[in-house]
């Protein structure tokens, strides 16, 4: 047992001490999606009507739940896209010779991202009231274990692509091309009510849709008329869990593949 | 039971064939060089012996454990210095080694005082709280060292261990390898492009376009092509050659612009060269053979030839 949890430990550890002795990477991943938010909520709040939501709902709160999936997507691309160089010449090196099994080595680097996703992610959260978002200890509970659960999936997805990579030249085209609009069609951006049906079907597909659907209505948790129209709460974290198992498996299987 | 057993390893990259079936064993306490030019195959070679790639075929065994089929053992004992660092250069000395220690399963207070005294042996004793990327590149290497050794590994593989080294820390890391081998009794197997390092080898495999093309130790080898080589550089090399071969009826090696002979008796046989050619020898020198010279009996070519400097190659 303990060679199993120690070296998931250590990896864990690791990039969470790495990641505090890098200032640069937390400001990165926190201020673009900060000024996205501003801005966005500046230029869309006169023409924003979310339907279904009661009168009133401006467009800085409907973006604030998809600011912090935002955040949560850019930290764990971040915290991914070193697998790809440290198992050529770094780190990742000594623990692929190491007696670890693939997996653990897997948990140990999405549990670590994870976290450094959910550390930035909190640090949204005292902005909840200047999204007219008033937080009970209740729904503050529930969306850390939403963004623990959204971080963890959306770091396997990273290191699931990290672990087929033999450089970082090709991830900018899977961000842009994968990453941003599996955010941008989650319903972060805009809501799936009023688009047309092709459409609506993408954002059904989209696997994050149900975890920004569980953030929404954990924010709302106390006042879920406010919430809009979004899949409920169950089916959501369902969906997101069993998201985080398939993109986990998928990566421990390329990492045994890339060392065989 | 050898430390290490080779046999007709073979590995592809697509059609290309990086190893063409090898074949070697190294056994307990030995030091042994795999010596080659970048892109003969030891780059290859040594992944494929570190776990981290499989053979296309062949058979590896470490100390009786199948490399394909018992990974886990094989790796619990292998201490493995990669050409590039596998530090976190973010991390204190200290800090790098706990995390590889508890990848073995060591840790707490056993594990911190057993890195301590390693450090301590290894001259670092006071810089196991400097971040890494702080030290000089030696003593990266060094640290580099501790941690490949922190487990008490039976057999340490080296790749390309003197690369980036000043020659007075190549010196001290040499002496340390030997240190280790008759204290701890670890076997080593290196692999490096420079003939000083093969030299000191115990024995040495000289690895060329994918193929072993002679094992045994540097003096054996030597002994093999005899007497003196004398090496001559002429006004025309290729008349001169034609004209000793005609009068010495010995054969004369065109390598590199130069004329290259494997003579019992050096001193006289350039004598009589430089009687019976005057005017055509611009310069000779001759002595006892080196591994750049088996390297050339062996495959023709000179060993630094094509661009060797730098890169890993494959």
């Amino acid at each position: 047992m303990k060679d199993r949890v120690l070296p998931v430990a250590t990896l864990l550890w690791r990039e969470v001490v790495r990641f505090l002795r890098q200032r640069s990477r937390l400001v990165g991943a926190f201020a673009q999606p900060l000024v996205f938010w501003f801005l966005l909520g500046a230029g869309l709040s006169a023409s924003f009507r979310p339907p279904g939501a009661p009168e009133g709902t401006r467009y800085v709160e409907y973006s604030y739940p998809g600011i912090i999936a935002l955040v949560l997507l850019f930290t764990a691309i971040f915290a991914t896209i070193s697998t790809v160089e440290d198992r050529r010449e770094g780190f990742l090196q000594g623990v692929l010779v190491a007696p670890v099994p693939r997996w653990s080595i897997v948990m140990g680097q999405a549990l670590g991202g994870a976290t450094l996703a959910l550390l930035q992610g909190v640090l949204l959260l005292p902005l909840a009231p200047f999204a007219g978002i008033s937080l009970t200890p209740l729904s503050l509970l529930s969306v850390v274990a939403v963004m623990s659960l959204v971080s963890f999936s959306l770091t396997s997805l990273g290191l699931m692509i990290a672990w087929r990579m033999d450089s970082i030249q090709g991830f900018h085209a899977i961000m842009n091309l994968i990453l941003i609009p599996m955010w941008l069609l989650s319903g972060a951006f805009f809501p799936s009510s009023g688009v047309p049906p092709w459409l609506a079907w993408v954002m059904r597909l989209d696997p994050l849709t149900y975890g920004m659907a569980a953030l929404r209505r954990c924010l709302y948790l106390e006042t879920p008329a406010a919430v809009g129209k979004v899949p409920p709460l169950v089916p959501s974290l369902l969906i997101t869990v069993a998201f985080c198992v398939l993109t986990f498996l998928v990566a421990t299987v390329a990492a045994r593949r890339s060392t065989a | 039971m050898p430390a290490v057993e080779v046999e007709n390893l073979r590995r592809l990259y697509g059609t290309r064939e990086a190893l063409g079936g090898i074949t070697f064993t190294v056994s307990r306490r030995e030091i042994f060089g795999l010596l080659g030019p970048n892109g003969g195959g030891k780059t290859t070679l040594f992944k494929i012996l570190s776990t981290l790639m499989r053979p296309t075929s062949g058979n590896v065994r470490v100390f009786g454990h199948d490399l394909a089929s018992e990974s886990h053992a094989v790796r619990r004992r292998l201490g493995v210095v990669f050409q590039h660092p596998s530090l976190d250069p973010k991390l204190t000395v200290m800090e790098n080694l706990q995390h590889h220690g508890h990848l073995y399963g060591l840790w707490g207070r056993a594990l911190r005082s057993q890195a301590q005294a390693l450090l301590n042996r290894l001259g670092l004793g006071d810089r196991v709280s400097d971040l890494v990327e702080t030290l000089s590149g030696g003593l990266q290497r060094r640290t580099e060292l501790a941690k490949a050794l922190l487990h008490r590994p039976d057999l340490l593989l080296l790749d390309e261990p003197s690369t980036g080294l000043d020659p007075g820390a190549r010196r001290d890391f040499d002496d340390y390898l030997d240190y280790l081998r008759e204290q701890d009794g670890v076997t080593i197997l290196l692999t490096t492009h420079i003939l000083e390092e093969a030299e000191r080898c115990d024995r040495v495999g000289i690895l060329q376009q994918g193929k072993l093309v002679a094992v045994g130790a540097p003096d054996d080898l030597k002994e093999k092509i005899g007497g003196d080589v004398v090496v001559i550089h002429a006004q025309d090399p290729e008349g001169l050659q034609t004209k000793i071969r005609e009068r010495f009826g010995c054969e004369v090696a065109l390598v590199d612009g130069t004329l290259r002979m494997e003579r019992p008796r050096g001193h006289e046989f350039v004598r009589e060269v430089v009687d019976a050619f005057p005017g055509e020898v611009r310069s000779v020198t001759f002595g006892k053979p080196t591994l750049e010279d088996v390297f050339i009996h062996l495959t023709g070519h000179r060993f630094l030839s094509e661009g060797t400097a730098g890169g890993d190659g494959s």
